[in-house]
C-alpha cells in the first residue's frame, strides 16, 4: 500500500481581489517506508501542501490519502497516525523538556517508556536537559526536542516542514543523519527543505516552484534526466569570465556555481569548442567537464 | 582592492554575565570588499554584528566601523551603513516607492535625491511598472532584491547582510549576488553571513568563528589549502565540529 497519494490537488488563497495560487494540481505518490523530499524555494507551496496532507487545510481541488486515509473524511484518524513538524518551534516553552514529552505522549493515549526505543537515539541527547524550560534550549537542542515529540507515538507518517531552515552545515548533517536511522524504523518521512544540495540524502524528491512540481524521481534519476554536458570553469576575475561565458553561442546556460562557473553546453557543441573560445581571450583560465547536480537540475527546470 | 579599512576591531569581547559570546576577536575588513562572516549557530555571530552597527555595547576590546568609534559614535555608525536581516524587512502594505522614500527619509535623504535616485533603482531592478503595487503582492524573490536596494539606497559605506539568501531559489540567488558584486564595485564594503557554503566562494575574504573566537580568516582558495580540503563546505566542517559551545 502507498503510505500517501496526492491526486491533482490545488489550493487557493485570498479573497476575491487578490487570490495567491499555492499549490496547482499537484500529485504524487510515496511508499512506505520511503525518505520523500519536497525541494523548493520559499512561496513554493511546501508549507500547504504539509497541512493539507496533516488535515489541518482544505484543499480547493483534489484529493489526498494518508496511510489510506481520506484527508478530509478520515481525517480524525489521520491525526492518530501521522508526526508532525512545523516550520516553526511550536512546543509549549514554559514547560520543561520531559513535560512537553510527556504531555504529547498522554494527549495520544501511550506513554515516553512504550516508545522509548524509537526516540532513544535523539532524546538521549537532550535528557540531561530534561528539567529545562523548552524556552531555554539551544536551536539544535530544540529541534531535537520538537523530533522526540513528533515521534512519540509511533506515526506510521512523520512530516517535517523545513527542519534544517536556518540551521547551518553541521548541524543539518546530524539532523540528516537522524533521519536515515529512523528509515530503519519503517517510518514513511515526508521533509522539506529549500536547500538542494539535502536531495541527494532522499530516496525519492519532489522538485517544486510556484505551486507546481517540476520533477519527481530518484536523486540520481533527476540528474541523469537533466542531459547535457556541463563544464566547470575557473579564472582569476570570475566576473569578467561569466560576462564572456554569456555571451557565446556555444552554451545553453551559465551561472555561478561556487568556486566554479558551470557552463552548460548546447546538445551541438563540445568541450573542447569552449576551450577553444576561451583561449582566444588571452587569459589564463581552467577548465573541466562535471556532473550536474540537483540544483543545475532545478535551474533548467525552472526556465522550461 | 583597496587598502583603506573601513572596519577594523581589536580583541573585540561581549559577555552576558559569565558567558563570553564574542571572545577577543580581532580583524579588519578593507573598502569594496565582499567579507563571509561564518560560523555554527551560537559561535557570536551576530552579537558581533550587533557591536560592529552600533547596536550592542563591546564588554572590552576596540573597533571603529566606517571610521567612528563603536563606544562614542554608535549613532554615527547607524548612519553610515545599511543593514538587511534573513527576515524581510520591507513593509508588505506600503508600495515600493513608499518603501523607499521611508528608508531613505529615516536616513535624511533630501525629496530631490529620493526622487531621482528611485527611478533609477526601479528600473535597475526591472520594477518600474510594479512602483505602485504593494511590497505584498511581489514575488519572494524580488522582496529580496528590494530589500538590498533599499539597504544601500542611502549609499552607506557599509552594508551588513544577514542572511540574505536563506530560502530563495537558486536563480534568485545568484541575481542577488550579482547585486552584491555590483555594489562591491561601487565601493561599498559588503559584510555577508550565509549558511549555504557556496556562498562563501564568492566572497573575497572570509573568516569563520568557532566558540565566540575568529579560527580562521583568508581567502577562500588559501583556507582550503591550508586546511588541505576541496571545497568551503569541507572547510567549515573541519572547523566547526570542534566547537564545544553547544549549538543555537
Amino acid at each position: 500500500m502507498k503510505s500517501v497519494v496526492v491526486n491533482n490537488i490545488s489550493k487557493r488563497y485570498g479573497s476575491k481581489k487578490v487570490v495567491t495560487t499555492a499549490l496547482q494540481g499537484i500529485s504524487f505518490e510515496v511508499d512506505k517506508g520511503e525518505l520523500f523530499g519536497i525541494i523548493g524555494p520559499d512561496g513554493a507551496g511546501k508549507t500547504s501542501l504539509f497541512r493539507i496532507l496533516t488535515t489541518l487545510l482544505l484543499a480547493e481541488e483534489g484529493t489526498a490519502t494518508v496511510d489510506g486515509l481520506d484527508v478530509v473524511k478520515d481525517y480524525k484518524a489521520i491525526r492518530q497516525r501521522v508526526g508532525y513538524m512545523p516550520g516553526r518551534f511550536s512546543l509549549y516553552q514554559d514547560l520543561t523538556v520531559k513535560e512537553n514529552l510527556d504531555f504529547f505522549a498522554t494527549i495520544f493515549n501511550t506513554s515516553v517508556e512504550e516508545n522509548y526505543d524509537l526516540i532513544k537515539d535523539i532524546y538521549s541527547q537532550i535528557e540531561p536537559f530534561k528539567d529545562r524550560k523548552a524556552g531555554k534550549l539551544s536551536g539544535g537542542m530544540k529541534q531535537k526536542l520538537a523530533l522526540s515529540c513528533a515521534l512519540i507515538h509511533r506515526p506510521s507518517v512523520l512530516f517535517l516542514d523545513e527542519p534544517t531552515t536556518g540551521v547551518d552545515a553541521v548541524s543539518r548533517k546530524e539532523f540528516w543523519e537522524m533521519l536515515r536511522k529512523l528509515k530503519e524504523q519503517e517510518i514513511t518521512i515526508l521533509v522539506s527543505t529549500p536547500y538542494m544540495d539535502e536531495a541527494s540524502l532522499c530516496d525519492k524528491v519532489a522538485l517544486i516552484q510556484s505551486g507546481k512540481i517540476l520533477s519527481i524521481d530518484t536523486p540520481e534519476g533527476v540528474v541523469k534526466s537533466f542531459g547535457k554536458k556541463i563544464m566547470a570553469v575557473k579564472s582569476s576575475n570570475m566576473l569578467h569570465l561569466l560576462a564572456d561565458l554569456k555571451r557565446t553561442e556555444l552554451l545553453e546556460d551559465a551561472y555561478p556555481f561556487g568556486e566554479y562557473h558551470h557552463a552548460v553546453l548546447k546538445n551541438e557543441s563540445s568541450g573542447q569548442e569552449l576551450k577553444n573560445y576561451l583561449q582566444q581571450k588571452e587569459y589564463p583560465f581552467e577548465i573541466k567537464e562535471t556532473e550536474p547536480n540537483i540544483e543545475d537540475c532545478f535551474m533548467a527546470l525552472m526556465k522550461n | 582592492m583597496s587598502t583603506d579599512k573601513v572596519i577594523t576591531a581589536e580583541q573585540l569581547t561581549k559577555r552576558f554575565g559569565d558567558f563570553t559570546a564574542v571572545d577577543a576577536i580581532s580583524f579588519n575588513v578593507y573598502k569594496g570588499e565582499i567579507f563571509g562572516f561564518l560560523g555554527a549557530n551560537g559561535a557570536g555571530k551576530t552579537t558581533a554584528m550587533r557591536m560592529l552597527s552600533g547596536l550592542s555595547m563591546p564588554t572590552s576590546g576596540k573597533a571603529s566601523v566606517a571610521g567612528f568609534d563603536v563606544y562614542k559614535e554608535n549613532e554615527k555608525i547607524k548612519q553610515n551603513i545599511g543593514y538587511m536581516s534573513q527576515k524581510f524587512s520591507l513593509y508588505e502594505d506600503l508600495t515600493v516607492k513608499e518603501n523607499i522614500r521611508f528608508y531613505a527619509g529615516i536616513y535624511g535623504k533630501s525629496d530631490q535625491f529620493i526622487k531621482e535616485k528611485t527611478s533609477v533603482v526601479l528600473e535597475q531592478l526591472h520594477l518600474t511598472a510594479e512602483g505602485n503595487k504593494l511590497v505584498k503582492s511581489l514575488p519572494l524573490g524580488w522582496k529580496q532584491k528590494l530589500a538590498f536596494s533599499v539597504a544601500i539606497f542611502h549609499e552607506p559605506q557599509i552594508v551588513f547582510l544577514d542572511e540574505p539568501t536563506g530560502g530563495v531559489d537558486p536563480v534568485t540567488r545568484r541575481e542577488f549576488w550579482n547585486m552584491i558584486y555590483l555594489a562591491a564595485e561601487a565601493g561599498i564594503t559588503v559584510f555577508v553571513t550565509t549558511h549555504y557554503m557556496d556562498e562563501a566562494e564568492y566572497c573575497n575574504r572570509v573568516s569563520i568563528m568557532v566558540d565566540g573566537r575568529i579560527d580562521a580568516l583568508d581567502t577562500p582558495e588559501k583556507l582550503k589549502k591550508t586546511y588541505g580540503v576541496a571545497t568551503m563546505d569541507d572547510v567549515f566542517l573541519k572547523l566547526a565540529r570542534k566547537a564545544v559551545r553547544s549549538a543555537d
